[in-house]
């Protein structure tokens, strides 16, 4: 919300300057979003144009006699088309300059000598309209200084309310903030009544009073709705930005803006017999103000005449009654409307109007009639009328009080940490305007009607602690008790997530949600769990996988000219397993370029997918998981022939292997990644290490080749050999795969390293010799092997 | 005597200009081997008359001495010098640049997230985490917001069709901890969280960290200190200034929203809003069915891109899910 300065001193005299001002009311809790000054260096002086001639070359320029009073005319060469003869316009003599900086000269103009110049709002810098000549009132003091004239030297405040403040959505409820903060007195002139001319009235019936407790209306006719709203209303208005439409409209907004009541005014011809507040029928149409035309159902609030709806209770008025310039009676509403049930209408039309922001909030319940009477005031006073009488029907079920709550003083200190005395307690709630009504314990605490947000006790210490200021809160720490804080899920993601930056990955944020067709893609079995309000069409579903969004950064850094790129991320997945929904935590990593940087003394080779085995098997040490094989696999992501499965103990953790050309193509990705993906929640809890004792005997080495055929896998010769290999086996490592001369088409060769040591004796020769030849022998049975030579 | 002088004036300066190990090698062989000249003039000694042998071999003697002494130290400065022309020639560029694989590093936000969760898990707060897709219950009426609360509207919510959403902060973790644990509580819930909002300083998705304690007698004195304390901790400024400003939220009463003014090469900044805190709201304690007469709490909230956005001076938000390696090295 916007208020001036200059409005606000008419509400409350304070010796504070604009920064000081912003600063309390930040403090106390209305925070200041900006300040700005209404218009900066006007130096354009009030003067009329006494004639206006064609200029004689130019047919878009006129020549202006403009008159600062006593002083001979100026001719002045102007340009606006709505420049007229008698009529007072901002005028800028030779030697001013604009707010721009531009230096105004005499200067000749299509061979007429032209001193100074006339002034749009836009070329003020007061406001955008720039369509002409900004028109000043006639009684306007010629040759007066603009910027005094029009108070110019005003400062905009924007404050930004939260949601429980809409008791300071209006002059009024800022002034009345201050007048507690700053102990100064509100200049709150009493209410004034304008007595009823005519006995003109409309029945209002509340047929819905839960929605709206309370409806007041008055008649005013024989308004002059031409007659100009004055410049002083106008700028006020401008300067809240709210737009000028008649006196009425005008009025209205006023008096929302002074009192926080919005109002509406009905052209009382328009309206067909009295006025019921109630729900709407289904299918019921209203054609709004703003030209839309809006069909409801049973849980809106509209105004109705005899004929339908006639607005959309609170929220906007409807076109067909609206004042215009043929209006000549008027009839004047201002009501009590349910915040929760205006919200859900303003947000179900996504109609969110001045009014409709402040009965969200809530209104004065008890403010009605003074809005009403102001608006009235105001109104007769500047377009004439004969007012009829307030109409105001109250629902027995209208609140118009605050709560009253029981209040514990000891409490203050109890919750805040702070001791305040009791009289400062007693004396922040008076003026707060709260009635202390009992000095028995508990305190019987009355909240003012426009607080209604104070309904428990904890409201009023809040208050107390908001009014002390929170900078006098005492700084303690909390007592806590000991507690050794077990090792938590998040500890584990970071085991993971420290083997994989040791190992060259940068860890990569993406977001949970992805295009569907990447679900296709990544996950065709799952249902895509579909957002039903995402914020872009390839950010709508929930992602099954981390990879989708780890290949799309990979993209990104290869459109960026970078080429080792070695990204992973941790983060849930989610999954539909049948009806239930699965969020599990994942680890992903994607990788392509060269296995080591860019450096001298290396191969540059190529990053592949033994080297991220490799990667994930650090993992899985850095988690202490046992027994984690990977076995030939298929994934719909990932080429049919590298790709594995990663088991442990018969469970699936993940799959790890080269992205599938398609996939690539779909990603418009030009490389071939290599990638794994674990679920990280499907691992088992560390493992502690079980220590063997040491052997203190030497051990044995044998080495072998064995060629078997090319679709031997080396995990089937490792566990043949492994198997039969005896208790002295320590260690079976395969170091060597040959394939090329020598070596049959078709076959290959491993060559194993195996080592042997017996923990309570020097191993014989015969024994390893004896134990080899067991190997050799199950090699060649189980899976072809023959030794080479 | 004149043919052990002879061999002493001979054969020292050959020793000494012996260039290698096999030069000096002969040397030795020529006065000193199986036929060396010192050798033959030994085994001649017997010839001589009795009162010349004794003067003649002591002579001898002194001279194989001689010989034999500066042969070995001959020998110790060769080896010394060919040691020395092995290293020399086994210089290497010690300024190349090393080798093997270069670690990568953690993303900035896990940075900052992990350096929050540190601090408190230090002062004895418990670590938790929950779903990110959550139902209403938890992530809005349990907090005292229920639907057509205004403050709804602040939370721009992603929804499903079946009527569950994204939680838009990660207070619900408070709700689901309170729902299983009893007081004295004190966790912080650090995680994703989602807002349906997206320009320079909105994205859809962020981090959040809240923190919640729970006992009977926990102030807002005390939320204001552990929140200096923080503060201080994490920018590594003693001397940071911190403003507590009234404010609101639902699910606290009353709150508060915490400012700072950082101090940096450039001079001391504005207020910045780094996060909002409070007393947990008697209503939300009834909710989880904790007795809002005999325990309070204290809770905050916080940011974790806008910690990280302080700490590292990034000032685009975007680039925390670009995943740039040119940004992302930056952290390493």
């Amino acid at each position: 919300m916007k208020f001036t300065r200059e409005w606000l001193n008419d509400w409350i005299a304070l010796d504070l300057n604009a920064e000081q001002l912003a600063a309390r009311l930040t403090m106390a809790g209305l925070e200041i979003d900006d300040v700005s000054p209404v218009a900066a260096n006007v130096q354009a002086l009030v003067a009329r144009v006494e004639a206006v001639e064609p200029h004689p070359q130019a047919n878009n320029l006129k020549l202006c006699q403009v008159s600062l009073g006593d002083n001979p005319t100026v001719t002045v060469v102007c340009g606006a088309p709505n420049v007229t003869a008698g009529k007072t316009y901002p005028y800028l003599p030779p030697g001013t300059t604009l707010p721009s900086g531009k230096r105004i000269e005499t200067a000749e103009i299509r061979g007429i000598v032209s001193e100074g110049m006339l002034c749009s709002a836009a070329e003020l810098g007061i406001s955008d309209d720039a369509a002409g000549l900004l028109e000043l009132p006639t009684d306007a003091p010629l040759g007066a200084r603009l910027d005094e004239f029009l108070k110019l030297d005003d400062l905009i405040f924007e404050v930004g309310l939260t949601p429980n403040r809409g008791d300071c959505l209006s002059l009024l409820g800022i002034a009345r903030e201050l007048s507690v903060l700053c102990e100064r007195s509100l200049n709150d002139r009493p209410v004034a009544i304008v007595p009823a001319l005519t006995d003109s009235r409309r029945t209002v019936s509340l047929s819905a009073p839960t929605h709206c407790s309370r409806y007041s209306g008055r008649v005013v006719q024989g308004v002059s709705v031409s007659t100009p709203t004055p410049l002083w209303m106008m700028e006020r208005l401008r300067r809240c930005g709210v737009r000028s439409i008649n006196i009425v409209v005008d009025v209205t907004n006023y008096v929302m803006l002074e009192l926080g009541q919005p109002m509406h005014a009905f052209d009382l011809e328009k309206l067909t017999g009295g006025v019921t507040v109630r729900l709407a029928n289904q299918g019921e149409q209203v054609h709004l103000l703003d030209d839309t035309a809006l069909e409801l159902d049973t849980s809106s609030l509209v105004i109705a005449d005899e004929n339908g709806p006639v607005a959309l209770a609170g929220v906007m008025g409807g076109l067909d009654s609206s004042v215009t310039d043929d209006t000549r009676d008027i009839f004047f509403e201002s009501a009590f409307f349910d915040p929760i049930c205006l919200a859900r209408t303003a947000r179900r039309f996504n109609l969110h109007t001045d009014a409709a922001h402040r009965f969200e909030r809530g209104v004065d319940p008890a403010g009605q009639v003074r809005a009403i009477e102001r608006a009235t005031e105001l109104l007769v006073a500047l377009a004439g009328g004969q007012p009829g009488p307030v109409i105001d029907v109250v629902a027995p079920s209208h609140k118009a009080v605050g709560e009253t709550m029981t209040f514990r003083p000891a409490r203050i200190q109890g919750l805040l940490g702070m001791t305040v005395p009791e009289p400062a307690i007693r004396q922040i709630f008076e003026r707060l305007g709260m009635n202390v009504t009992d000095q028995a314990l508990p305190w019987r605490v009355a909240a003012p009607s426009w607080r209604f947000d104070i309904t428990r006790e904890v409201d009023l210490i809040e208050e107390v602690a908001r009014i002390v200021g929170y900078d006098q809160l005492p700084v303690a720490l909390p007592r806590l008790g000991l507690e050794l804080a077990l090792p938590s899920k998040a500890d584990r993601v970071d085991d993971a997530r420290h083997a994989l930056v040791d190992r060259g990955f940068f860890e990569a944020i993406t977001y949970s949600f992805i295009a569907e067709s990447l679900v296709a893609a990544f996950a065709p079995t799952q249902l895509p769990i579909q957002l039903a309000n995402p914020i872009a069409k390839d950010l709508a579903v929930m992602r099954p996988s981390l990879l989708p969004g780890l290949l799309s950064s990979l993209r990104a850094n290869r459109n960026r000219q970078q080429t080792d790129i070695r990204l992973f991320e941790s983060g849930m997945r989610f999954l539909r397993d049948g009806d239930e929904l699965v969020q599990e935590t994942a680890l992903a990593a994607v990788a392509t370029g060269r296995a080591l940087p860019e450096q001298w003394g290396s191969d540059g080779r190529h990053y592949d997918f033994y080297d991220l085995k490799q990667d994930l098997i650090a993992v899985f040490r850095a988690l202490r998981q046992p027994s984690v094989e990977f076995v030939p696999g298929t994934h719909p992501a990932l080429h049919p022939g590298q790709t594995a499965r990663i088991v442990q103990n018969g469970v699936t953790l993940g799959f790890i292997g080269t992205v599938h050309p398609a996939i690539c193509k779909q990603m418009e990705i030009d490389v071939a990644p290599v990638v794994f993906e674990i679920n990280l929640e499907a691992t088992q809890d560390p493992v502690t290490p079980a220590f063997t004792p040491l052997s203190r005997f030497p051990s044995v080495r044998r080495d072998i080749a064995v060629i078997v055929d090319a679709a031997v896998s080396a995990r089937q010769v490792l566990e043949v050999a492994g198997a039969v290999a005896g208790p002295h086996l320590r260690d079976l490592q395969l170091f060597d795969v040959y394939q090329g001369q020598g070596i049959d088409s078709g076959k290959k060769s491993l060559a194993l390293g195996l080592l042997f040591q017996a923990s309570s004796s020097t191993l014989k020769e015969e024994e390893v010799e004896h134990q080899m030849a067991v190997i050799v022998t199950a090699l060649a049975r189980e899976v072809g092997g023959v030794l080479r030579r | 005597m004149i043919v052990a002088r002879t061999m002493m004036e001979d054969g020292l300066p050959e020793i000494a200009a012996a260039a290698d190990l096999s030069q000096l090698d002969a040397i030795r062989v020529k006065y000193l081997g199986k036929k060396g000249l010192l050798t033959d003039a030994l085994k001649s000694l017997g010839q001589l008359p009795d009162a010349e042998r004794r003067t003649a071999g002591s002579a001898l003697n002194e001279t194989r001495d001689a010989l034999n002494a500066a042969l070995g130290a001959r020998k110790q400065r060769l080896e010394q010098l060919e040691l020395e022309n092995n290293l020399a020639a086994s210089t290497i560029d010690v300024t190349l640049p090393g080798r093997g694989t270069v670690p990568g590093g953690r993303h900035p936000v896990t940075l900052a997230l992990q350096r929050i969760e540190g601090l408190f898990r230090r002062a004895g707060f418990q670590v938790v985490t929950g779903p990110e897709i959550e139902n209403d219950f938890n992530n809005f009426e349990a907090l005292n917001i229920p639907s057509h609360h205004p403050a709804r509207a602040m939370h721009d919510t992603f929804y499903f069709p079946d009527g569950l959403l994204l939680r838009t902060h990660t207070s619900p973790v408070q709700i689901r901890t309170m729902l299983t644990q009893k007081p004295p509580l004190r966790i912080i819930a650090p995680g994703r969280v989602y807002r349906c909002d997206y320009d320079q300083t909105h994205s859809p998705m962020f981090h959040q960290v809240e923190g919640l304690l729970v006992d009977e007698s926990t102030t807002m004195s005390e939320l204001k200190g552990l929140l200096h304390e923080f503060l201080r901790n994490f920018f590594e400024q003693d001397s940071l200034e911190v403003r507590f400003r009234p404010s609101y939220f639902p699910f606290t009463e009353p709150s508060a929203e915490v400012d700072i003014r950082l101090a940096s090469a450039h001079g001391v900044s504005d207020w910045l809003e780094v996060l909002g805190c409070g007393m947990v709201h008697p209503n939300v304690l009834a909710n989880v069915g904790i007795d809002p007469e005999r325990y309070q709490g204290l809770a905050f909230g916080l940011g974790v891109e806008r910690m990280a956005m302080l700490r590292y001076g990034v000032n685009d938000l975007r680039l925390f899910y670009e995943n740039d390696l040119s940004f992302l090295k930056q952290f390493a």
